[in-house]
């Protein structure tokens, strides 16, 4: 077993690390109060490779492997959310399921875009009655000559409306108990994009409901086989899980580097807080569980590109980081005392951006079921 | 044009320095990382290459350290250089910034560069001084603390942070050049030139390789002596003036001030 990085890992982590700090976190408080959404992080994200890490060279994505990809999400997701999961959602969810079941003409058309960030990707599967219970899609495609007819509505979708979204994979019923996926353009007349959900987090990035209205999509949008949608989109979250645990474990280290930073700086009683076992005691347990849940982290990654079957350590990592970074960023604000409830310390947007992470894709009761499932439970 | 980078690994910006009192040499554990002064070494090299002024048809990077700075040299070619030189040797462990030269030296002639860049200071020893020792081994002229330069065929144009403003230095080439910080914004690598950097040629040499003499380098070699260490003495205490009646404040001020000699 060796447990450590290879050098174009540990490269690529640290380059990461620099970009989140010089170029993200001196934003990060500021497009979060204003809701901005991150177009030239995200344009220099594109320029360095960075939104397509796990696709191959041919294709226009960066060629690297999940680890890589972990490792990146990771380090973003440590100073600010918002560009972490705009980055991962765009990778995971949009890029990912034309990667993995477009045809060569689906994958020429939006790949080399995707990758390099020209556009973004999104993915529709959520709906006002289909949440945990995905494959309950409303949304129904008819066939009609050369078309698909799409009506229905997604919601929380990331990255569909934005100035640079160009496509959504999405669910829908092509027949009765048939769920496909089918790709919509961006300004494909009948598919529009509702205005932006107020969040409690998350603040920076797009976050829309969508709706099809006669939507006409090509017969060739179809992206794979008809009626593997179901199959499709259960294996394209498997692999995403991998993507959010790294967001999770991300923002925990973020909220714990926050706090040991503070503590040793803030002083009390006459002495710095840090010296106080009674916080002493909170650094010591979160940094123990951050370390713990990054070797699940990794490991899931590590299965993934070794071929194997990480279904099970996927679902255990996602759930293990999201209960992680809401109690990580619950202590780290605790640390800071008052002024971890005032904007302008980052663990008050981190505690906000933290919850999400045990509900979206996936909550931790489905990931929970993943595991039992898993172990023949 | 051959353009040589001297780069360092050195204790990540993050982790607190301090002294090993038992070697009496820096603790080097902990995360480590390319000196960041020699980011804008690699980059201002990057920027004469790219600028097309002269053509430059090679660009490496040259370290002296032990077998983990391999990982300086990976950042340095992912960041533009075309191939790398890591310097290597038990014997060479101990090495002071005159030892540390001459090595580096010996490295660099043996490249035969039109120009070698470095970082002005290197973010752990903070001395300062190797490009002007290995200037001095190289008989090449020599600048530091460079924030702007002007590449011709043969000559160089330089702006140099003085203490009382800029110098405008021209030089001939070749030369030793050590860059601040202000010279430029180094790029990042991009995820294509990292997984590219192993890919690029990196020649491992020891003290026999490049000729040098095992009793001038290392601490056998050095001339530095460490002695006791101390830390800094811890400051006083301010003197907290309350501004109650400004008037009165400014008077305690200027009093303060008048006190210790500091207003002419």
């Amino acid at each position: 077993m060796d447990f450590e990085l290879s050098d174009d890992h540990e490269l690529l982590r640290r380059t990461v690390r620099e970009f989140a700090e010089a170029e993200v976190a001196p934003v990060a408080a500021e497009l979060d109060r204003t809701k901005a959404f991150p177009y030239e992080i995200v344009a220099k994200l594109g320029r360095l490779g960075l939104m397509g890490i796990p696709f191959p060279e041919q294709d226009g994505g960066g060629g690297g492997d999940t680890l890589a990809y972990a490792l990146a999400v990771e380090q973003l997701a440590r100073v600010d959310s918002s560009v972490a999961i705009t980055l991962c959602a765009h990778t995971s969810l949009g890029t990912q399921p034309i990667h993995l079941f477009g045809n060569e003409q689906q994958r020429r058309e939006w790949m080399p875009r995707l990758c390099s960030g020209e556009i973004l990707g999104a993915f529709g599967l959520t709906e006002p009655e289909a949440g945990s219970d995905a494959a309950n899609t409303k949304t129904r495609a008819r066939a009609d000559g050369d078309a698909w007819v799409v009506d229905g509505a997604k919601q929380f979708i990331t990255n569909a409306g934005t100035d640079i979204s160009g496509v959504v994979t999405i669910t829908a019923l092509t027949g009765e108990g048939e769920i496909s996926n089918l790709l919509v353009a961006n300004g494909t007349p009948g598919y529009a994009q509702g205005e932006p959900y107020r969040k409690m987090g998350w603040n920076a990035s797009d976050t829309r409901p969508l709706t099809f209205d006669g939507c006409r999509v090509p017969a060739a949008n179809l992206l794979g086989p008809r009626g593997d949608g179901l199959r499709q989109f259960l294996h394209v979250l498997a692999i995403g899980r991998i993507g959010v645990a790294a967001m999770g474990l991300g923002l925990a280290q973020g909220a714990f580097d926050e706090a040991l930073a503070y503590a040793k700086q803030r002083r009390a009683f006459g002495r710095e807080i840090a010296s106080f076992q009674a916080i002493q005691i909170k650094l010591a347990d979160m940094a123990t569980e951050i370390e713990a849940a990054r070797l699940l982290v990794y490991r899931a990654a590590l299965l993934k590109d070794g071929g194997r079957d990480f279904a099970l350590a996927a679902a255990q990592a996602k759930l293990k980081t999201g209960r992680l970074a809401v109690r990580c960023a619950e202590e780290a604000v605790q640390v800071h005392g008052g002024y971890g409830y005032i904007e302008e310390y980052p663990v008050c947007r981190m505690y906000r951006d933290a919850k999400i992470l045990t509900i979206g894709e996936g909550t931790d009761e489905i990931q929970q079921i993943v595991i039992a499932r898993a172990l023949s439970a | 044009m051959k353009i040589c980078v001297l780069v360092k690994e050195v204790p990540d910006a993050a982790v607190e320095k301090r002294i090993n009192p038992s070697t009496g040499r820096m603790d080097r554990g902990g995360e480590r990382n390319l000196n960041p002064y020699d980011t804008h070494a690699i980059e201002a090299a990057m920027q004469v290459k790219e600028g097309g002024a002269v053509d430059v048809e090679e660009i490496i990077a040259v370290t002296m350290g032990p077998s983990t700075a391999v990982r300086a040299l990976h950042k340095a070619v992912s960041l533009g250089a075309d191939r790398s030189v890591h310097l290597s040797d038990d014997a060479l462990a101990g090495s002071d910034v005159v030892a540390t030269g001459y090595a580096l030296a010996k490295v660099l002639e043996r490249e035969s560069p039109d120009l070698v860049l470095l970082g002005q200071q290197s973010d752990d020893g903070e001395c300062y001084t190797i490009g002007a020792v290995v200037a001095d081994y190289l008989r090449m002229p020599s600048l530091t603390q460079v924030i702007k330069m002007d590449v011709t065929p043969g000559s160089l144009r330089c702006e140099r942070q003085a203490e009382y403003g800029y110098d405008t230095v021209e030089i001939e080439l070749p030369a030793v050049i050590s860059v601040g910080d202000a010279i430029n914004e180094p790029r990042y690598p991009s995820l294509k030139a990292i997984m590219g950097a192993k890919k690029k040629p990196l020649d491992a040499v020891g003290i026999g390789d490049v000729g040098l003499e095992a009793d001038r380098v290392g601490e056998a070699g050095s001339k530095v002596v460490c002695g006791d260490f101390k830390a800094p003495p811890q400051k006083a205490a301010g003197e907290i003036i309350e501004d109650e009646d400004t008037n009165e404040t400014v008077e305690k001020i200027i009093a303060w001030l008048d006190e210790r000699k500091l207003l002419a």
